[in-house]
């Protein structure tokens, strides 16, 4: 494909914008798919995308030692009641050091359900460092619903590095977000989220982190907003097996009627386990808001950059 | 510049089912360019006056005119678009919102390092250290402070309201602070109102005014108020004598 743009519509260009910041085809490697088919794909020649045997996602695999390439794969749902489930497997090469761009748009105009389930399992051998960053969007006027429910599974070899962010701003009416992840020794995960809901939005986060190795560490931290009549849940769970630091925090802003749930679990099965836990959540200070307020600021506009301010 | 006319604040009271008064008709007239510090004993109600001249408190009668327009009515943000810029006696902290964010939000336009830098470097802190910093728990009271005084700097109004700006910073800032303070008197550039207890700050001012029990006790140049009020500081206390925070 000599042009990834040219070929979408408005709707789908707009969506590789926002969930991918792509205006046209990506650098390097990437595969973009649109309502369940692969419609762009390139390798490079350190990193190569096929497709899964069984036709149900694809496989990537980064060279032993590849540096500073990414890797773009975003996924459009355009069509109303289109149900999208796809299992993508990256497979890391020992000291590489890449960065991952994913993401998920959907544009329902129509009243059907649209959905996309992503299966995302990173398998990053010693000493590789991934950064992968992944946005969640919805749009469209129509009053079908807008589902995602992606699942990442990461196992770390020895003193491997992944750090995750994973952003959902708007648009998405029911979520459930899984994070699985298994460490080894000196290896480090770091995930942050960012999350916002309004309406009648729904949001589940869950990360499951296991603490396998000598030294190994982990850092989960999510800040999310929650407006109107919406609902979050944040579960966390830390288990901490061997010499290891575990560090989850949830920040939670609450707005209006909505409703927000932090569950954070850390276990320690070890004497050097060092395991932290913090979960806030509140309304917006009102010193926060008179603060901005001496600067010229309304109310309403000192609330908008408080709120931009925590995500961003 | 400034009117503030029979001015009257009262709190009730919901435990006693009664009302306090805060501030008893105070009126007070502050001039074009000129350097005003409001003192007096701690819940006199100097607090309160700033905050009423920011609109963050409004007063339960009286008037207060600010270049002759009478802002009683008006919200926060509307009289700090008209020029009145104010500091907090304990800054705000934001998670997420870094310096950068709040200096454009408070001169509405996206500066650069170098510009930045201007106004940081004057409170003694080195903007591309500063800059991208969170104001947040990791920046210390006395760092705040300085970010906050540099903000009201930025925004060059015509009326800065500094609301005990020595509290809470540590011996270093405070010599800078002092430093500040004479280039703003110096500069003659929009009036400044300084609620303080340090004579330092105290030998800057162009008139002082002590109130004490919600009333104006004193108003007068300094030359006149000053040394009475040194005089009257009893030798057990170190109220206004103290020369720097840490000696308070």
């Amino acid at each position: 494909m000599s042009n990834a743009q040219t070929a979408y519509s408005e709707d789908v260009q707009d969506m590789l914008k926002v969930i991918a910041d792509l205006t046209g085809p990506p650098a390097g490697a990437y595969n973009i798919r649109v309502d369940g088919k692969s419609v762009g794909r390139q390798s490079s020649s350190n990193i190569e995308i096929k497709s899964k045997e069984n036709g149900q996602g694809i496989e990537i695999y980064v060279r032993p030692g590849t540096k500073g390439e990414f890797v773009h794969i975003p996924v459009v749902v355009d069509q109303s009641g289109f149900s999208d489930i796809v299992y993508n497997d990256f497979y890391i090469g020992e000291g590489a050091d890449v960065d991952i761009v994913a993401g998920c748009g959907i544009h329902n105009d129509g009243t059907h359900l649209s959905q996309h389930d992503g299966i995302h399992t990173f398998h990053v051998e010693k000493n590789a460092k991934v950064r992968y960053t992944e946005k969640h969007y919805g749009e469209g006027n129509g009053s079908g619903e807008r589902v995602l429910n992606p699942v990442t599974v990461v196992h770390l070899e020895e003193n491997s590095y992944l750090e995750m962010e994973t952003v959902q701003i708007e648009g998405v009416d029911s979520t459930k977000r899984v994070t699985n992840g298994d460490l080894k020794d000196g290896a480090r995960l770091v995930i942050k989220e960012k999350l916002m809901t309004s309406g009648k939005q729904r949001a589940t986060t869950e990360f499951n982190v296991e603490l396998n190795g000598v030294g190994c560490s982990a850092n989960v931290m999510s800040r999310s907003v929650a407006k109107g009549e919406s609902f979050q849940a944040f579960y966390s769970k830390i288990d901490g097996n061997n010499v290891c630091a575990g560090h989850s925090e949830c920040d939670a802003i609450i707005m209006d009627n909505a409703c927000v749930k932090a569950v954070p679990e850390i276990t320690a099965n070890h004497v050097d386990a060092s395991l932290i836990h913090e979960a806030a959540i509140g309304k917006i200070a009102g010193e926060q808001i008179t603060k901005l307020m001496t600067l010229g600021l309304s109310q309403s506009e000192a609330e908008k950059e408080i709120v931009k301010g925590f995500l961003k | 510049m400034l009117e503030l006319k029979n001015i009257s604040f009262s709190v009730t009271d919901d435990a006693k089912h009664k009302s306090k008064e805060i501030l008893k008709n105070v009126s007070l007239t502050v001039d074009e360019d000129s350097f005003v510090v409001i003192t007096g004993p701690n819940g006199g109600g100097k607090s309160t006056l700033a905050k009423i001249i920011m609109g963050i408190e409004k007063p339960t009668s009286g008037r207060i005119l600010f270049q002759g327009q009478d802002i009683t009515e008006l919200d926060i943000h509307e009289r700090a678009n008209l020029g009145i810029g104010f500091t907090f006696q304990q800054p705000v902290r934001f998670k997420g919102l870094t310096v950068k964010d709040l200096l454009r939000l408070a001169t509405k336009k996206d500066m650069r390092t170098d510009e930045l830098c201007v106004y940081l470097s004057e409170v003694g802190l080195c903007a591309a250290d500063y800059i991208n910093r969170e104001i947040n728990a990791s920046l210390s009271g006395g760092e705040l402070k300085r970010i906050e005084i540099a903000m009201l700097r930025a925004r060059g109004v015509e009326l800065s309201v500094f609301d005990e700006p020595e509290a809470g910073i540590d011996l270093w800032s405070f010599q800078n602070l002092i430093r500040v303070f004479e280039r703003i008197r110096d500069e003659k550039h929009g009036s400044v109102i300084i609620i303080s207890h340090q004579e330092r700050i105290l030998e800057i001012a162009d008139k002082i005014v002590v109130i004490s029990g919600g009333e104006i006790a004193k108003t007068g140049k300094k030359e006149e108020i000053l040394p009475q009020l040194l005089s009257e500081s009893p030798a057990c206390c170190e109220f206004y004598k103290a020369k720097t925070p840490r000696e308070a």
